[in-house]
């Protein structure tokens, strides 16, 4: 085997690495500088809407505020305890390291069910895009049914740029799951599919949305099999970087997207 | 087979975290919470959305600069690092900006 033929002080003889790190962190960093460009675009069209068009809605009541703030203090703690996780996995402790992913594993399925939940009642209140299946027996006086109509802008920056990030959020969870589980949460993940799927009503863009956990869960089936592994310090800190990432995002898309929308009475 | 440097790089940065105390993470992220509890109540505040936007902007990169620093260990990374990283995701970002003189541009003389 190659390795066998290494002499003992490798690092004496390699190059010494030009970031000072290693390889998977620095190509994660890379990654979340492209993604961060997506995200960009995303938050500087809905500023590029806001400025240009007068009569902006600002739809969002005090209950829409203190949703989208306990979601920010789950992301925010989730971010906490992932760092704990990296500090748990460098100092070799496996079971702290495991618990501490798996509590921000939580917190993060509760950013997306409060976001989930926060969704569905604007699209009962008849925000919406053209895509979704329409709403049985929805009243056209609904609150939210002028702001599509006057301002289509609105529904469209607002559902692409927080939908993406649910969809990282989501696949955040997902890649947790596997750094700290490995085998044992693909069946988990075939169960969160199949609960998401039946539970949702299939006017509901959820309804769909929840084939993401099917998909990923095929994915990483394949990948396990194909290269099973156990995932090590170094793994944990290069999830945690796109942990944060997910984390940091919110903190510009919070106050973008609900502050600056908030309905004052 | 993984690079055999790499390993040796991977032992080495998770060796440099083992002496990084978790004392400072709970007082950012105490610090974070504390900012965004200024910026909800400033969405209450009847405040020129301009100005509003000035200020909620400059407390997220406050907070972004705090997640960046402290959790993505960024300011334990090289200096090289930093700057390549940092430099290059700010100009980036800033090159969008060529588009808001054009929103302006609407909304100030409406569109032709």
């Amino acid at each position: 085997m190659a390795e066998a033929a290494l002499p003992q002080n490798v690092a004496a003889i390699y190059e010494p690495s030009l970031f000072g790190t290693y390889s998977k962190k620095v190509g994660m960093w890379l990654f979340l500088l492209s993604d961060s460009l997506t995200f960009g675009a995303l938050l500087y069209a809905y500023s590029y809407g806001r400025i240009s068009i007068a009569n902006w809605p600002t739809p969002f009541h005090s209950g829409s505020i203190i949703n989208a703030t306990i979601m920010t203090a789950f992301l925010l703690t989730s971010s906490l305890t992932m760092v704990l996780a990296v500090n748990a996995a460098a100092r070799g402790n496996e079971g702290a390291r495991r618990l501490w992913l798996l509590a921000t594993m939580a917190c993060g399925t509760g950013f997306v069910v409060l976001h989930g939940r926060e969704w569905s009642h604007l699209i009962s209140e008849g925000l919406r895009l053209s895509i979704f299946p329409a709403v049985p027996n929805q009243e056209t006086a609904s609150e939210f049914v002028n702001v599509s109509k006057a301002v289509p802008q609105f529904a469209s920056t607002f559902f692409a740029l927080t939908g993406m990030h649910m969809l990282h959020v989501t696949l955040g969870v997902v890649y947790l799951g596997i750094i700290a589980l490995r085998r044992k949460f693909i069946p988990i993940l075939f169960g969160c599919w199949l609960v998401a799927w039946l539970a949702t009503p299939s006017y509901s863009p959820f309804h769909y949305a929840a084939h993401v956990l099917l998909i990923a869960a095929l994915a990483c089936s394949l990948i396990l099999w194909l290269k099973p592994k156990v995932y090590d310090a170094a793994d944990t800190e290069v999830a945690g970087l796109y942990w944060h990432f997910v984390d940091l995002v919110w903190m510009f898309i919070f106050p973008l997207v609900y502050i600056m929308s908030t309905k004052i009475i | 087979m993984e690079d055999a440097s790499q390993l040796a790089i991977e032992a080495r940065v998770a060796e440099e975290q083992r002496h990084h105390s978790v004392t400072p993470f709970f007082w950012v992220w105490g610090t974070l919470l504390v900012l965004t509890a200024i910026e909800v109540y400033l969405g209450y505040q009847n405040m020129e959305p301009k100005r509003m936007l000035t200020i909620l902007m400059g407390l997220s990169i406050v907070k972004a600069a705090l997640i960046i620093g402290y959790f993505m260990h960024m300011k334990y990374e090289a200096s090289r690092m930093r700057l390549l990283t940092m430099c290059s995701l700010v100009f980036c970002l800033a090159m969008m900006m060529v588009f808001f003189p054009d929103a302006f541009r609407i909304i100030y003389l409406g569109v032709r």
